[in-house]
């Protein structure tokens, strides 16, 4: 699945004129400074705030138009976010936060359970899976998180600065493991980061907005 | 590299006149709460002193209420059984028949309508509590009862084989099921306004990140707003509690007060520790003024005891979704 976003985010001064798409197996890295823009893309794309104009649309499927008033909701759109600062469910084990997603969508408990169950093994938490966010380390946190986001199967992955809140060392590891994980998502991604470094161990094109 | 700790300092800081005369009335502003309760605690403890060293444990236990007479030589017996068990009946189904209204109306005005109706809405709601209980009471009276003996019948019609819906006698009028929604409705404004306050602060980081994984509102709401607002939900419903306890006049006015503990809930008969004092109270001699006190002591530690369980409760309910 494509991803095409023609228009403004943003408003006042942080008000922002756009033209990107990313291919299925792509991974579209956007760097640049803060105030610039990176995340409030994410957070249009997930249907979290509103276009300010022009389109965005998804092989074809108009999300948002807001000269058409044409908006697709958050949940009816086949997109899952990795946010900077993680947004896990304090009250919620691990394997109940990854499986969050899936069971929102109406999949059944013991498919979720299986599914979420593979996908922490993916990632390298299998053992964790009754533990509280707050019992596990950043790293593991970011663990979980690109688990709950890749579970859903998503169309478009989106993943906001997924580096900046770990140390250095689960960041050394987490930058192994991402690119495997991205090279087998069929979908397109779109990574935000304030780091080259980023971009060059994941991204196949990069965006930057100055 | 050698380090050395460094000296503890002495911080002193000196305090304005003005400082210590604020500190004196706020501490005297929360002291005086204590105080005020304390007071009212001992001045019942006193006055019920009496009552309790006549008739011991039997004052809880039992259920008859009877001034006596010295022409038929009849000793006084004093028991509140009957209306404590009908308080904790009466409160108890007024707060089953509130929560879902409770949470419904919550929800409603902060997720699912605009500020302006929003804050319309809320008006009215908040004019519901400034409704004085004897308007409640007639209401209840004329208007409502009417409606809720017939709903009472219907249950008992078809769930009658289930116990607390038997009645001995077909007369549904004044029973604790008509004044506990009386409760319900005196109750609604406080607890929709303590659990959508706290529902209105659920962590809207936490909400964005459900509708971001695929969500609905109601999902979102269900993952995040529910679990973090419990603590305000049981805080809201808990204050609702201590109003129903407490209730005098409208529950005296909707319900037949009957000395004899009973279990069914839809029948005329019923029991309430606060509008047995209301109803007593005028034509009370001194023992049994001295009863109605030990009977107001009685709800008194209840309530207390009720709060302090509500505390652990939302204690318990908050730590678990930090």
């Amino acid at each position: 699945m494509s991803i095409s976003l023609q228009g403004t985010i943003g408003r006042g001064e942080f008000e922002r004129s756009l033209n990107l798409s990313v291919a299925d197996g792509e991974v579209l890295a956007i760097t640049g400074p803060n105030g610039s823009g990176k995340s409030t893309i994410i957070h249009t794309i997930a249907a979290l705030v509103p276009l300010r104009s022009g389109h965005l649309e998804s092989d074809g499927a108009m999300w948002d138009a807001p000269d058409s008033k044409q908006w697709v909701a958050p949940e009816n759109r086949t997109c899952a976010v990795v946010f900077q600062d993680l947004r896990l469910f304090p009250h919620m084990n691990v394997i109940a936060n990854v499986s969050y997603g899936l069971r929102a969508q109406g999949v059944s408990k013991d498919e979720a359970h299986s599914r979420s169950t593979a996908v922490l093994a993916r990632v390298g938490l299998s053992l964790f899976a009754t533990r509280r966010p707050s019992e596990l380390s950043g790293g593991e946190r970011q663990r979980v998180a690109l688990a709950r986001a890749l579970v859903v199967e998503p169309r478009v992955l989106l993943l906001d600065e997924p580096l900046s809140a770990v140390d250095v060392v689960s960041r050394a590891a987490l930058r192994e493991l991402l690119p495997e994980v991205l090279g087998g998502f069929a979908g397109a991604t779109i990574l935000v980061t304030h780091d080259l470094s980023d971009v060059e161990a994941m991204a196949t094109r990069s965006l930057g907005l100055f | 590299m050698q380090t050395t700790a460094p000296e503890r300092r002495q911080i002193t800081a000196v305090s304005r006149p003005s400082d210590k005369a604020f500190q004196g009335v706020v501490t005297a502003g929360a002291l005086s709460a204590f105080v005020v309760l304390a007071l009212i605690a001992g001045f019942l403890f006193l006055r019920s002193t009496e009552v309790f060293r006549t008739f011991g444990f039997d004052f809880i236990t039992r259920s008859k209420w009877d001034a006596g007479s010295v022409e038929d030589a009849r000793a006084p017996q004093f028991g509140v059984a009957a209306m404590l068990l009908g308080s904790i009946i009466v409160s108890t189904m007024a707060m089953i028949f509130a929560l879902p209204f409770v949470m419904g109306t919550s929800l409603f005005l902060e997720y699912y309508i605009s500020r302006r109706i929003r804050f319309v809405l809320v008006s009215i709601l908040d004019l519901m509590a400034a409704i004085p209980s004897i308007i409640y009471g007639l209401w209840g009276y004329l208007v409502l009862m009417p409606y809720a003996s017939h709903w009472a019948a219907s249950i008992n019609k078809y769930l009658g084989w289930i116990p607390i819906f038997a009645v001995d006698r077909e007369n549904f009028d004044a029973s604790p099921f008509v004044a506990s929604l009386v409760l319900c409705l005196m109750i609604l404004p406080i607890a929709s306004s303590v659990t959508r306050e706290v529902y209105s602060r659920a962590p809207q980081d936490q909400i964005t990140a459900a509708y971001a994984l695929g969500a609905s509102r109601w999902g979102a709401i269900r993952a995040v707003v529910l679990p973090f607002g419990l603590s305000g939900l049981v805080g809201g419903m808990l204050l609702g509690l201590g109003r129903a306890l407490g209730e005098t006049i409208a529950v005296l006015l909707t319900l037949n007060l009957v000395f004899a503990v009973k279990f069914q809930v839809l029948a005329s008969a019923g029991g309430n520790v606060a509008s047995l004092i209301a109803s007593r109270f005028g034509e009370a001699g001194p023992l049994e003024l001295k009863a109605l006190m030990a009977a107001g002591l009685v709800l008194f530690v209840l309530t207390l005891l009720v709060n302090f369980g509500a505390s652990i409760i939302v204690g318990r309910a908050s730590r678990s979704t930090k």
